[in-house]
């Protein structure tokens, strides 16, 4: 159980520049929810993210996972319950460090790091298995450096690397959006597998709105700040595209729709 | 070059060896352009002198320098990560603190160390060898055991963890690890290594000057770019090695310039400031102009 209460947050606050990134979010997420989270350019979805990551401080508001309340808690420690994957292919993978010391370091997520060896010998098994499951080849390269390898390879790595110890929260920040089509449905289909197989609890915005109807079994929509959509269930399965554009306009108040969504 | 003057570069660049490999910790694996080093190189030289004058044995002394060097690393570290000073300037800061700091741990400018023991007597009476083989063959020595401990643990899951700190902060943040520990603890171990190579110099000319650090930032950086240059730096391991090995070459060149004569004119010591931030200029410039060439004789080519 995941519980979000009254998270509220303004940047640059006291200046003219004062943003409303987030009002008054709640959100509750049972073990095992797949919410895809869509919305405009500045809706407040990444920030959310970010929120729950804990890249910044919150002005108020709540953050429970499970047991643990790490509202207060600085980013590296909630990264022991957090996977992250990222927008950009390079923000996840450290690029100068082989393939196998990239997962090493996933291996050891939330866990303290000592003198012991970083590679063991005997995890690379483990790695190879991992990595061959995604069909690149990647188990055969284990001491390649992870800067030669492609977006699409880095962003697979890393959707490996974030679920290696399996998270309390899978965070997912439009991490298809920068691949080429090919490349993010691979990714997308790893994501799946990976969330199914693991029973994850996991965010992922997109702006695809196929894929927000597609996958997952909850879909909010935010808005300003807030979210203004919560449809789980039965609901969720018989949504059409249409029916959240239509949405999106009223949302918006006549304002239309942006290109960015109709594109999709 | 005589093998005598040979055999005295070689010594330089040894007992010069560990604040080189410092300056590559910071300035290549931890991307933290390290300035402290100025000022940490003269510490561990104070510290040394007065412990040594008070009695204590010079390898104590060593490591005392070192100490401090740590200690002085952490403060830019702590300005830095906890006070959000840019890494630059919280770096100049520690520096020029230190400048006052090791005026008041020698209580004068300067400390000399005629008559006390030291590691370079004890090594040449131990080893029986004649002064100016011993001196290079300890300090040698000294190097190589360190440069074998940092690749141990670089190699460590901390290692890893250090490694990753300087490459990508945010992917090894995501993956639980408190950079800014890393760093405090990284540039404390980088200058706890020049502190220990000011110590070594100190003993080796003996005497300390609070102004024996002015340019090794510039020095370090040279030896570091001149062995990657040479050697290579496709690994860590081999980077490490390679910061040693530059560090030899560079006071080699510099043995070299100091030799060089055109007519009436001779460079003298006081060019070397100028002809090692030359040498850093070409260093740097360099890979920057052989991009542009390929590029040209690329569009030639089209």
């Amino acid at each position: 159980m995941i519980t979000i209460t009254g998270v509220t947050k303004a940047f640059h606050k006291g200046d003219v520049n004062e943003v409303a990134a987030l009002t008054n979010v709640s959100l509750d997420m049972a073990e095992g929810d797949f919410i895809t989270v869509i919305g405009s350019n500045g809706a407040g979805k990444s920030t959310f993210l970010n929120a729950l990551a804990g890249s910044f401080p919150l002005d108020t508001g709540r953050i429970v996972l499970g047991d643990d309340d790490v509202t207060g808690w600085p980013e590296h420690r909630r990264a022991s319950l957090i996977g992250r994957v990222f927008q950009d292919p390079l923000l996840g993978t450290c690029a100068g460090a082989s393939i196998e010391q990239n997962l090493a370091m996933a291996l050891k997520r939330g866990q303290r790091r000592g003198l012991g060896l970083g590679v063991k010998a005997a995890d690379r098994a483990l790695f190879r298995e991992k990595l061959a499951v995604l069909g690149l080849g990647l188990e055969d390269r284990l001491k390649t450096t992870t800067g030669l390898l492609s977006g699409g390879q880095r962003q697979a790595l890393t959707m490996l690397m974030a679920t290696m110890v399996r998270p309390r929260l899978l965070l997912l920040d439009e991490h298809t959006a920068a691949l080429d089509p090919k490349t993010g449905a691979m990714v997308l289909d790893l994501t799946a597998e990976i969330v199914q197989a693991q029973n994850l609890s996991a965010l992922m915005v997109t702006h695809n709105m196929a894929q927000a109807i597609s996958l997952g079994n909850r879909l909010v929509m935010f808005h300003r700040g807030e979210i203004v959509l919560d449809i789980a269930g039965e609901e969720k399965r018989n949504l059409k595209v249409e029916d959240l554009l239509r949405r999106f306009s009223e949302l918006r108040g006549g304002e239309g729709v942006s290109d960015r969504m109709l594109l999709c | 070059m005589t093998t005598y003057a040979l055999l005295g570069a070689i010594e330089q660049g040894f007992a010069y060896g560990l604040m080189v490999v410092g300056v590559y910790l910071t300035f290549r694996v931890l991307d933290f352009p390290d300035l402290t080093v100025d000022g940490s190189l003269p510490l561990g030289a104070s510290v040394s002198a007065v412990a040594i004058t008070a009695g204590h044995s010079p390898a104590l002394a060593v490591l005392m320098a070192s100490g401090a060097g740590f200690m002085a690393g952490a403060v830019t570290g702590v300005l830095n990560t906890k006070f959000r000073i840019l890494h630059l300037l919280a770096s100049i800061l520690t520096m020029i603190a230190l400048y006052s700091i090791n005026l008041r741990i020698m209580g004068r400018p300067n400390m000399t160390l005629l008559g006390q023991d030291t590691v370079v007597d004890w090594f040449a009476s131990a080893s029986g060898l004649m002064p100016h083989v011993s001196t290079p063959v300890l300090f040698g020595l000294v190097c190589v055991v360190v440069v074998a401990v940092l690749v141990w643990f670089l190699h460590t899951e901390l290692g890893l963890a250090f490694l990753a700190t300087g490459d990508n902060k945010q992917m090894i943040t995501s993956q639980g690890v408190n950079t800014d520990t890393i760093i405090i603890f990284g540039v404390g171990l980088s200058n706890a290594l020049v502190a220990a190579s000011g110590a070594l110099v100190a003993q080796n000319q003996g005497a300390a000057d609070v102004n024996m650090g002015v340019g090794t930032i510039i020095a370090g950086l040279a030896s570091v770019i001149i062995g990657e240059t040479v050697f290579g730096h496709r690994t860590i391991t081999r980077a490490l090695i390679a910061a040693l090995l530059g560090s030899i070459l560079y006071r080699v060149a510099i043995a070299l310039a100091l030799g060089l004569r055109l007519g009436d004119f001779a460079i003298t010591p006081s060019d070397l400031n100028l002809i090692t931030a030359l040498l850093v200029v070409i260093a740097l410039v360099m890979p920057q102009l052989k991009a542009r060439m390929k590029r040209t004789v690329a569009g030639r080519a089209k």
